[in-house]
């Protein structure tokens, strides 16, 4: 983990619909800074923000007030270089295009030739262990393969980051768990970092280096917790350290819920 | 935020009404002023623009005031085409609920064995390519065999165009629930019959509305086109028809009655629209 | 083919193929078997006869309404598509027209034949064309409209993150999202096209088109010529259909693919 920041969030507040009616803060004073590197999960009750936080950052919106750096430059420079990959919560791979082309896509839209394009896809197919499925439609893949292929989608062209929004909030606890241990092993090949939104006290346990904890209406950070536990294996699910940090994710939302 | 829409969506309407009017009155012009060319041109424009082929708005929404002669009596225009619209309404009504149990009687059917599924539904489908429609005047004359006023054979041909939709559809809509559904009912011992009510017929609705909507429109255009083939006492395809043969005399009779018949497709597609927000105050729309 | 595909497309081949006989063998039969006068419902056998015996005439008159039809289809799709894109460019148009064509394809569009006839005259095809055109436009243009501009929230978002334009998120997502709900208003237009041909006819035209052929007949009471005229027209309705269904299955594969088998998952 290097001491260089990937995202600084610096006093950000987002509103929607300002000046009407419905206007909606969604978002006010978070400041939060992730290092090179670093695995940030953010959890809180739903309508606490944190999916508008990772957009945000992905700068899919823009902060009503305050700003959001990635890398040093602007989120919009971010992503018009390219810094970036997202993953959803619902695959959202596109029907019409077999698996292979939906992880070419990006290199696609960044010129690649054709043969980088099948090398990197192939490459990609075998990191996420499904080496033989290229050819297929999306729709013809289980949910967890598909889950799979969008974040081969979303590492196909390297990017320094990785947003991913509830990704595995729609697959079953084996398959879930299963994801899990093999996003830690993608994290660790290749030295991305992370931002992952999740509901989850247990994902964000087991996966992060940190823990945001975000309290609702509007969203604030409500605090930040450390956690620590080593090489990740399926046994670490049963390491006292592992309850520990759910305990103290757990009592923080429970905090957070009794603010209210 | 709905309320923003529907006056987005009226004043759309409205703009694209004046639009067209002030479209039609000023080609008109441009064509009255350059004897049908292109203003600086030696080409012809391609509609001509006397009072006989494009009368002027103002005269068609006049002509609706118009005294008219119907056999011995007389008649403002607008009371005359309200009573054809009547009888359109009618035939169209029949045939719309016709069509409705007919289509619904097959959907069942199909839902019910997958082989008759297989068999029915591509002659279903094979049906809405023959042209039936043109066999009007040979409905109406089986019907006069059997007793039956023109009115009901003419509403025979709404059946055929409206049975289509409300079959496909339906069928789509009673398969729609999940197989955790059908599981459910069968825990509980449900009787086929038990699950086609409480089930897969509520589960149906948000299919069979958009259905509802087109077989609505198509009862009015089997209606009219029955009318045109058949029988002076009709209603206002036979207007059209009649106004088309005299139109050097009374062209914007012609459009009015044209108007009459949109304006009677619209109020039907209002009056499904409304039977939908009724039937589906608590449910959910699908995408179609 | 393998026996296997061939024994799953006779599966899927044999009960229409069994209805179909049976719906002719009833016809045939309940017309012989209840002495139903010629008139009301001739029987197949005799209609095959006189489409034989008439061919040339039938032949002439369904290629001459097939032109209509397959012109005004031309016509309502080109324009349908265009006004598609159009409405997708330009938001704010869209909200309002897409209700507005939704109104207007609820009014008995062929209706407009005769002012058609009116303006473009009675004896060429343009007019009738052009009541197919209207007729076809309206579901062609609702439905890729729908197709174009409901597209998943995410799909947008996802292109956004890599940067696209709007250039690119119409090629890459708008475009192929709107494919399915083109080739289903293509698989309502095509034989649309037929019957708003042979209504348009009503309203008068050249004497050698298959409505006036069907009503000139059915006037004289050789209603299995008319018959004959209606077969004629359905078949030429018939391949129209089985040609947008080909183009949906060429256009949308990833529509037909199959779920892989849960063995094979791994």
């Amino acid at each position: 983990m290097s001491e260089k920041n990937a995202v600084s969030i610096n006093d950000v507040d987002k509103i929607f619909n300002e000046t009407r009616d419905d206007e909606v803060t969604a978002l006010s004073n978070i400041d939060l800074t992730i290092k090179e590197g670093e695995f940030v999960s953010l959890i809180g009750p739903s309508g606490c923000g944190k999916s508008t936080l990772l957009r945000l950052i992905g700068d899919l919106l823009e902060p009503t007030q305050g700003s959001v750096e990635v890398f040093g430059k602007s989120a919009h420079q971010a992503r018009i270089d390219q810094d970036y990959g997202m993953v959803f919560q619902h695959a959202g791979l596109f029907d019409w295009r077999r698996v292979s082309a939906n992880i070419e896509l990006p290199l696609e839209l960044h010129g690649w030739s054709k043969s980088d394009r099948a090398t990197r896809s192939q490459e990609m197919l075998d990191l996420v262990k499904l080496p033989d499925f290229g050819g297929y439609y999306p729709r013809q893949l289980s949910g967890g393969m598909q889950q799979r292929v969008s974040i081969a989608r979303a590492l196909s062209f390297k990017p320094k980051l990785l947003l991913m929004d509830e990704p595995f909030g729609a697959l079953d606890e084996m398959t879930r768990e299963h994801m899990q241990i093999e996003l830690l092993r993608i994290w660790e090949e290749t030295g991305t970092t992370v931002v992952f939104v999740t509901h989850s006290i247990p994902e964000a346990a087991f996966l992060s280096n940190r823990v945001v904890v975000l309290s609702p209406r509007p969203g604030q950070v409500h605090s930040v917790i450390d956690v620590d536990l080593g090489q990740r294996t399926e046994s670490t699910r049963q390491d006292p350290k592992f309850f520990a940090a759910a305990t103290e994710i757990r009592e923080a939302l429970r905090a957070v819920e009794e603010q209210e | 935020m709905k309320t923003a829409k529907a006056t987005r969506v009226f004043f759309t309407v409205v703009f694209v009404i004046i639009f067209l009017v002030l479209l039609w009155e000023g080609y008109k012009w441009m064509g009255q002023q350059n004897d049908d060319h292109w203003p600086g041109t030696n080409f012809g424009l391609p509609i001509a623009t006397n009072d006989t082929i494009m009368p002027h708005f103002v005269d068609v929404v006049g002509e609706l005031t118009a005294e008219i002669r119907d056999g011995r009596s007389s008649m403002p225009m607008y009371a005359f085409l309200l009573k054809k619209a009547w009888f359109t309404f009618q035939e169209a009504a029949i045939g719309f609920i016709l069509g409705l149990t007919i289509g619904m009687g097959l959907a069942v059917l199909m839902s019910r064995w997958k082989i008759s599924e297989r068999g029915l539904l591509p002659w279903i489908n094979v049906s809405q390519t023959i042209p039936l429609i043109a066999l009007a005047p040979v409905v109406v004359t089986w019907g006069r065999n059997q007793g039956l006023p023109d009115l009901f054979s003419i509403s025979l041909i709404s059946t055929y165009l409206t049975f289509f939709p409300v079959a496909v559809s339906g069928l789509r809509g009673l398969q729609s629930p999940d197989a955790a559904h059908v599981e459910l009912m069968h825990s509980y011992a449900a009787s086929w019959r038990t699950t086609l009510f409480k089930l897969r017929l509520p589960a149906a609705r948000p299919y069979l509305f958009p259905a509802l909507k087109l077989a609505g429109s198509l009862s009015i255009v089997g209606a009219i086109v029955g009318e045109i083939s058949i029988g002076r006492k009709t209603g206002l395809g036979r207007a059209i028809l009649e106004y088309a043969l005299r139109y050097a005399i009374f062209p914007e009779r012609l459009y009015a009655s044209v108007i009459g018949a949109a304006f009677l497709g619209l109020m039907v597609f209002g009056m499904i629209n409304l039977a939908e927000r009724f039937f589906m105050r608590r449910t959910r729309e699908v995408a179609s | 083919m393998n026996l296997a595909t061939f024994k799953s497309r006779a599966s899927v081949l044999w009960p229409p193929v069994v209805i179909g006989i049976g719906i002719l063998a009833l016809w045939e039969s309940a017309v012989v078997l209840f002495k139903i006068q010629e008139f009301l419902l001739p029987k197949p056998s005799s209609i095959w006869v006189e489409l034989l015996e008439n061919w040339e005439v039938l032949r002439h008159a369904s290629w001459e309404t097939g032109k209509i039809s397959l012109g005004g289809l031309a016509i309502g799709i080109v324009t349908g598509v265009a006004f598609a894109f159009f409405a997708t460019l330009f938001r704010f148009f869209n909200e309002g027209l897409t209700p507005l064509a939704v109104a207007i394809n609820a009014t008995p569009i062929v209706a407009l034949a005769p002012i058609f006839n009116a303006w473009f005259g009675v004896t060429g095809s343009v007019s009738n064309q052009l009541v197919v055109a209207t007729v076809v436009f309206f579901p062609v243009f609702i439905n890729t409209a729908k197709g174009l501009t409901e597209v998943h929230v995410n799909e947008i978002e996802l292109m956004r993150s890599y940067a696209a334009g709007d250039w690119t998120i119409l090629r890459e997502v708008r475009i192929p999202n709107a494919l399915p709900f083109f080739a289903n208003a293509l698989r309502v237009v095509a034989p649309l096209s037929v019957i708003a041909a042979i209504v348009a006819e009503y309203f008068g035209g050249p004497q050698d088109r298959v409505g006036y052929v069907i009503t000139w007949n059915a006037g004289l009471a050789r209603y299995d010529v008319a018959w004959a005229a209606i077969a004629v027209a359905s078949a030429f309705g018939l391949s129209l259909f089985v040609g947008a269904l080909l183009i949906e299955r060429v256009s949308t594969p990833w529509k037909s693919a199959v779920q892989l088998e849960e063995t094979t998952k791994k």
